[in-house]
């Protein structure tokens, strides 16, 4: 790649990313039912889990954490197969990688747009669905910024596995094992943050290490994934 | 983006192209320059998109080189990406989204502001001025092509290069395409395009490459 961006450093990027978080929003803005769909999988699959378990309070604290956090990373993972599927289907991501803007900017524009229409309500929907695990307020506050800051991640590491398989068959599967084994560092800091709270520990250690892996996956994230949309296009 | 008086030239030096370990095609050289355009023919098959993905800087060459004001251009190369349209196969638009913004969304990319109308304007000229409002999702592949022309008309670059233009227009899309391209050849722009029939453009400015078939 060295030497076909010169204009990227004099570029201005932030226009860029905000042009395709724009679309990207306005796009899923008009197909609603697409994002109500993820968002009520959250729902129903974290809801399901006392049904199955026990209603002991005890039994439902100690699970609680684990199965919102796993859900949270299968919802992320249910969105992604359309992060870039439908650019590359219908020609959008062949016209983003010719324009003149940089490619790595527009992807994460991409990527913010995924985020705000999965992470984000995920995070907040968090507190509200973690009442049903008997979590007292402290420990769901640590669980909605464990989600503020693990679900970017979750949508960055996804952007790179999503961009990775495009144009292959079976891609939703095939991005499924390569995505889920990158998540599980993020879900073990994550639902760890929330642990150390219930066990009357500091949950920064945790929270530190989410926030650390967020500006890595910020910094490197987009690069790796312009890089495999230029592949994906050859 | 370029004013009409500069001199531009593209150069393909004895491209080659494989798919897997199939060659497509071997030594193709050509050069386009200010009002020229070349028009690639040749049966299914062999390479017509992939010499035009690659004039386009979507795809590597096998071998050869292609050179953009004598400098050699590798795929995805900022000089090629500030001169280039490419129209392929794909129309490149959003079905949850009108013409009109999809067209917004396009302009806007390319930081070129839009004359207030410009848009309305380029939709009128392909005869889409009623659909405007509509989502794309309901329209034809013919629509779908023309809005594709309309983009052509208002991301103004120097270097066209279109696959099958002709595909799905009706008489009068094709001739909304005849005068498009007339426009931006008298204007000193370039074109290359993929086509099994003769470009409805000023002849004397068309040369025609053939492909055979490897």
């Amino acid at each position: 790649m060295s030497g076909n961006e010169p204009s990227s450093v004099d570029a201005a990027i932030l226009p860029a990313v905000g042009w395709a978080l724009a679309r990207d929003i306005r796009v899923a803005l008009r197909s609603k039912a697409e994002l109500g769909v993820q968002l009520l999988f959250y729902v129903i699959v974290v809801s399901l889990f006392p049904l199955a378990t026990s209603p002991s309070r005890e039994v439902l604290a100690t699970l609680g954490p684990g199965v919102l956090w796993t859900t949270a990373l299968l919802a992320s993972l249910l969105s992604l197969s359309r992060l870039f599927a439908a650019d590359f289907h219908d020609g959008t991501l062949e016209q983003i990688a010719l324009s003149p803007r940089p490619l790595a900017a527009l992807v994460s524009g991409k990527i913010a747009a995924h985020w705000l229409t999965t992470g984000l309500p995920v995070a907040l929907l968090a507190p509200l669905l973690g009442a049903q695990y008997a979590l007292d307020s402290a420990v769901l506050g640590t669980l909605m910024a464990s989600l503020l800051l693990g679900t970017p991640i979750l949508s960055l590491l996804g952007a790179v596995g999503a961009a990775l398989t495009l144009g292959t068959r079976g891609g939703g599967s095939l991005l499924a094992l390569l995505v889920l084994p990158l998540y599980a560092p993020v879900l073990i800091f994550g639902a760890g943050a929330v642990d150390a709270v219930r066990a009357g520990l500091s949950p920064a250690p945790h929270l530190s290490l989410l926030g650390a892996g967020l500006l890595l996956a910020l910094v490197a994230a987009p690069f790796a994934v312009s890089a495999a949309v230029r592949i994906a296009l050859d | 983006m370029t004013p009409a008086s500069a001199t531009h030239v593209l150069d393909a030096q004895s491209l080659a192209a494989r798919r897997g370990y199939a060659t497509l095609f071997t030594d193709v050289t050509f050069r386009v320059e200010d009002g020229q355009a070349l028009l690639v023919s040749g049966p299914n098959g062999s390479g017509k998109t992939t010499l035009l993905r690659m004039t386009a800087g979507l795809t590597a060459p096998a071998a050869g080189e292609l050179r953009w004001q004598g400098d050699a251009v590798r795929p995805f190369d900022a000089r090629l990406r500030d001169v280039v349209a490419f129209n392929g196969h794909l129309p490149a638009l959003k079905d949850e989204l009108t013409p009109e913004e999809n067209l917004a969304a396009w302009i806007a990319l390319d930081e070129a502001a839009a004359r207030d109308g410009a848009i309305g304007a380029a939709l009128d000229a392909v005869a889409l001025g009623r659909q405007r409002q509509l989502p794309v999702r309901v329209l034809s592949q013919g629509q779908r092509r023309r809005i594709g022309l309309a983009r052509l008309r208002l991301v103004r670059r120097p270097l066209w290069i279109l696959d099958e233009p002709l595909t799905a227009l009706d008489a009068q899309g094709i001739e909304a395409l005849g005068a498009l391209l007339d426009a931006h050849l008298a204007s000193g722009g370039l074109c290359i395009a993929a086509s099994h029939q003769p470009l409805p453009a000023t002849r004397e400015r068309t040369r025609t490459l053939s492909l055979v078939a490897a």
